[in-house]
């Protein structure tokens, strides 16, 4: 890769109490690029980008964003440069409407190309029901106010935990399509994701995870059904 | 096929041991002890019965309470009401007045049990407040200024004034080694097993078929039972009771507190030697007045957010002794002393 | 007539005892924390607000100027250095170091200022008072008072719903995990938010201490109304709470009226009769 990566994990251990999650994981994201994170239950990848994002700590040098050892700070600080998290279960604040979550999530302070109206442009559904409370949303516009909600910070990474679970194909499929656009203005993007197929069609690089390790890494479409399998389960 | 990997020890003969010995030469302390030494071994045995009590409750089944001076001050009451107007012999009330503070405990648990956490807290001391007010409403008994025993109930504990004392240091011996009985003997018991499964996780015990409700009421009215006693004890002690003594909050829940986090809270051990502490610290620094009770505070804060196990706690760490294990323990074969793999299956999802 | 002026006066305590009640219910709105230590620091407030006066000569209202930005800036640190590090699952910790900070503020209290009890003196707003018809008269100070508890439960509740601080304090308390994700550093949120809390704390102080004769001992008991009022009036809903303020100033009022040793008693019994008949409290939050 001729430049520099926005993120690098370089030999990343985390832990859960005694457990070990991750094992010596190593990962590069360059801006603007959309890589799948896979792997079976328990891999370790939601693991990953709770760790990237400051939710489990790391050793300083481990990660490494925009060129500064970022490991072990706490999550507000993370967002603060520039990467944001959009949870898995979409975890919006339910006492407080749509639009309040949208706007919360610009806490932040980076200044950049997303506001709220933008927000709402890509998200129309959102626009519309802007006052009422995030709870009484259906699950798929749940996810866009979380994806929203964390494009409002401005981020140059964008992590996505299980954006499609619980949702209908088709409201996956209308989510999965704004993420070229939002890559298109630079910003990286990981997502982890159970559906593989979905995976690869929406990503340039993949890499699988098993039992906390780094099984396999390339390019999406060279990844063939049998490499991925083999990878997923270790046969 | 299942390899098992651990196997399960029940332990803890060297401690009983130990305890037994104590007991024996506590319980022969008269023959040689001073009598200014009984007393203040006799007040020592109180708090720590009081301290374990509350250790029941707060560190063993989460009822985190700052009002069982409620107990205290209505065993103290019983006493005087029972010896004064029903004859009751003194020795006698002690128990009655246990029975009474269980009794009642059961409408008061009902209220109470309707806050959760730390509103339970505040509410437990809102009803102490409520029995102090009562108390003082008591014009047979002083109403608001209190009342002395009178001199033949005094004498109904026996004849000579030595007899006196030695009768109200064994009560008190056996007030403690009583009330340490019954918790380590719960505790052992499967309602042990549910109380522990309660404070890991209230949700999953109750799932699992323990009756939540009905565990919490047992623990309460047993520790009403043994506050009760308690304070009928120390009151018969002082010889003398008014609502403010007898409710105090300082005296019977702030240094009760202080005593079981410094001892250590959730081991059965903690009450016991957080007493002793607080009483040879007491002996050194009594004439320091309100600054003695500031320096208890500092340092039962200091206690809870860097030793929260208490210095039994971290004694117990150090040496792996323990006077009373409870119940089971798994001992893992292998040499990592952890579950092989038992943390399988999770991880992504903690 | 004599029945009404003893409610009217039970009303305006009830103002007083909203005050009481705020601080308590902000923080345990926000972080789950409830601070047993309250009452202490409401008659902490009330001796520096009697420090500042005597120094400069103002009266206690206008020392409030002084009293509450002090107050703010040691909740803000109390939290921040000491409250912080108890949060989280175990229910113990907080509570223990909240009484023991109770107890250390007492003693602290009681070494400084001695157990005697001390009064501020408003200038005549004391006994300054409305006749509003002959034997029902309203009296200035608590008039004031209970105008104040009104501006306050309804600055909170503006604050809650119409600033960024409150949209801030309403994300940590639904999900304190997540509201870090957006940039919410948790740890000062909850910071301003005790600090807020021991701002009314100081309002609050200032009324009591101009009110009633004060001493180092008397904190539990605030503690105590305050509480009560917020379960009364129902959790989470701060009109509600005031209701719960005014319902336990008029049950203490009714109380002493009948006898003088009753007061107290009769704002625990309505208090407990809360309790068994309506446990959620008479205004529990609607979710809207």
């Amino acid at each position: 890769m001729p430049d520099a990566p926005l993120l690098k994990v370089a030999n990343l251990d985390a832990f859960y109490g005694d457990f070990q999650a991750l094992r010596g994981v190593s990962l590069d994201i360059a801006a603007g690029e959309i890589v799948a994170i896979v792997g079976a239950n328990g891999a370790g990848k939601s693991t990953l980008l709770k760790t990237i994002a400051g939710q489990i700590r790391a050793p300083r040098g481990a990660i490494t964003f925009d060129g500064e050892a970022i490991g072990g700070e706490r999550a507000h600080a993370v967002v603060r440069r520039g990467i944001a998290l959009v949870p898995e279960g979409r975890r919006l604040f339910s006492s407080l409407s749509v639009e309040e979550n949208l706007a919360i999530g610009a806490q932040s302070g980076r200044s950049g190309g997303w506001t709220l109206s933008r927000v709402q442009q890509l998200f129309p559904a959102l626009g519309e029901r802007a006052r009422q409370p995030s709870h009484s949303l259906s699950g798929g516009q749940q996810q866009m106010v979380a994806i929203g909600r964390a494009l409002m910070s401005n981020p140059r990474l964008l992590l996505c935990d299980e954006i499609s679970l619980g949702l209908s194909p088709l409201i996956v499929r209308d989510i999965y399509a704004v993420l070229p656009d939002i890559a298109a203005e630079g910003v990286a993007i990981a997502i982890v994701e159970q559906d593989v197929a979905r995976a690869l069609a929406a990503s340039r690089r993949v890499v699988c995870l098993r039992e906390g390790r780094v099984v396999l890494a390339g390019l999406s479409q060279d990844a063939t059904r049998e490499a991925i399998a083999a990878a997923y389960f270790g046969v | 096929m299942i390899a098992r990997g651990f196997h399960i020890e029940r332990g803890g003969r060297a401690g009983a041991a130990w305890a037994l010995a104590a007991a024996v030469a506590l319980a022969a302390a008269p023959a040689y002890a001073s009598s200014a030494t009984l007393g203040l071994l006799a007040q020592v045995f109180a708090y720590i019965a009081l301290a374990s009590l509350w250790n029941l409750l707060a560190g063993f089944s989460g009822l985190v309470s700052v009002g069982q001076q409620a107990y205290v001050g209505l065993g103290g009451y019983c006493l005087f009401a029972l010896t004064m107007f029903a004859g009751v012999p003194p020795l006698l009330a002690i128990p009655l007045a246990g029975v009474v503070g269980a009794a009642l405990s059961i409408p008061v648990a009902a209220l109470l049990f309707r806050l959760r956490g730390a509103y339970f807290a505040i509410g437990s001391w809102v009803m102490a407040e409520v029995f102090r007010l009562l108390a003082s409403q008591i014009s047979a008994l002083g109403g608001g200024s209190g009342a002395s025993l009178p001199i033949r109930v005094v004498a109904a504990v026996a004849a000579s004034r030595q007899a006196r004392e030695f009768a109200i240091y064994w009560a008190s011996l056996a007030l403690a080694l009583l009330v340490i009985g019954l918790i380590v003997w719960l505790l052992r018991s499967r309602w042990g097993l549910a109380l522990r499964a309660i404070h890991f996780d209230e949700a999953a015990a109750s799932a699992n078929g323990v009756d939540v409700r009905r565990v919490k009421f047992v623990v309460y009215g047993l520790a009403a039972f043994g506050t009760s006693m308690a304070g009928a004890l120390i009151f018969l002690q002082k010889l003398r009771i008014s609502p403010d003594a007898a409710f105090s909050v300082n005296d019977w829940t702030a240094y009760v507190i202080f005593m079981t986090v410094i001892g250590g809270v959730g081991r059965i051990e903690g009450p016991v030697v957080g007493a002793i502490v607080f009483f040879a610290l007491r002996l050194t620094l009594s004439d320091l007045g309100s600054l003695y009770l500031l320096m208890l505070g500092v340092v039962a804060i200091a206690a809870m957010l860097k030793a929260p196990k208490g210095l039994w706690g971290a004694f117990a760490e150090k040496t792996g002794f323990e006077f009373a294990p409870l119940g089971q323990r798994v001992v893992y074969d292998n040499q990592t002393g952890k579950p092989a793999a038992a943390a399988g299956g999770q991880g992504d999802k903690p | 007539m004599e029945w009404a002026n003893s409610i009217l006066q039970g009303v305006l305590t009830g103002g007083l005892y909203a005050l009481f009640a705020a601080g308590l219910s902000l923080i345990f709105g926000v972080m789950r924390l409830v601070n047993i230590a309250h009452g202490d620091l409401i008659v902490l407030a009330a001796y520096l607000a009697l420090v500042v006066t005597q120094t400069l000569g103002v009266d206690p209202l206008t020392s409030l100027a002084l009293v509450a930005p002090g107050m703010a800036l040691i909740g803000y640190g109390l939290q921040r250095f000491l409250l912080n590090h108890t949060l989280g699952d175990d229910l113990l910790p907080p509570l223990l170091v909240t009484f023991g900070l109770s107890v250390i503020v007492q003693n602290g209290l009681l070494e400084v200022f001695t157990a005697d009890s001390r009064r501020l003196q408003a200038g005549g707003l004391e006994t300054a008072a409305w006749p509003v018809m002959p034997g029902l008269s309203v009296g200035a100070l608590p008039a004031l008072q209970f105008a104040v508890a009104v501006a306050v439960v309804g600055g909170l509740q503006l604050l809650f719903y119409k600033t960024a601080i409150g949209r801030a304090f309403r994300a940590v308390s639904d999900d304190a995990e997540t509201a870090e994700l957006v940039g919410l550093d948790n740890r000062h949120v909850f910071a301003l938010a005790m600090a807020l809390s021991l701002a009314i704390v100081a309002i609050a102080g200032v009324f009591l201490a101009v009110r009633a004769n004060f001493d180092p001992s008397i904190g539990p008991a605030r503690l105590i109304f305050g509480f009560e009022a917020v379960i009364i009036g129902g959790l989470g809903n701060l009109w509600g709470t005031l209701a719960g303020g005014i319902i336990l100033g008029v049950a203490q009022a009714v109380g002493a009226k009948i006898d003088p040793g009753w007061q107290l008693l009769a704002g625990h019994i309505a208090f407990l009769a809360v309790l068994a008949f309506r446990p959620e409290g008479l205004f529990p939050r609607v979710r809207h």
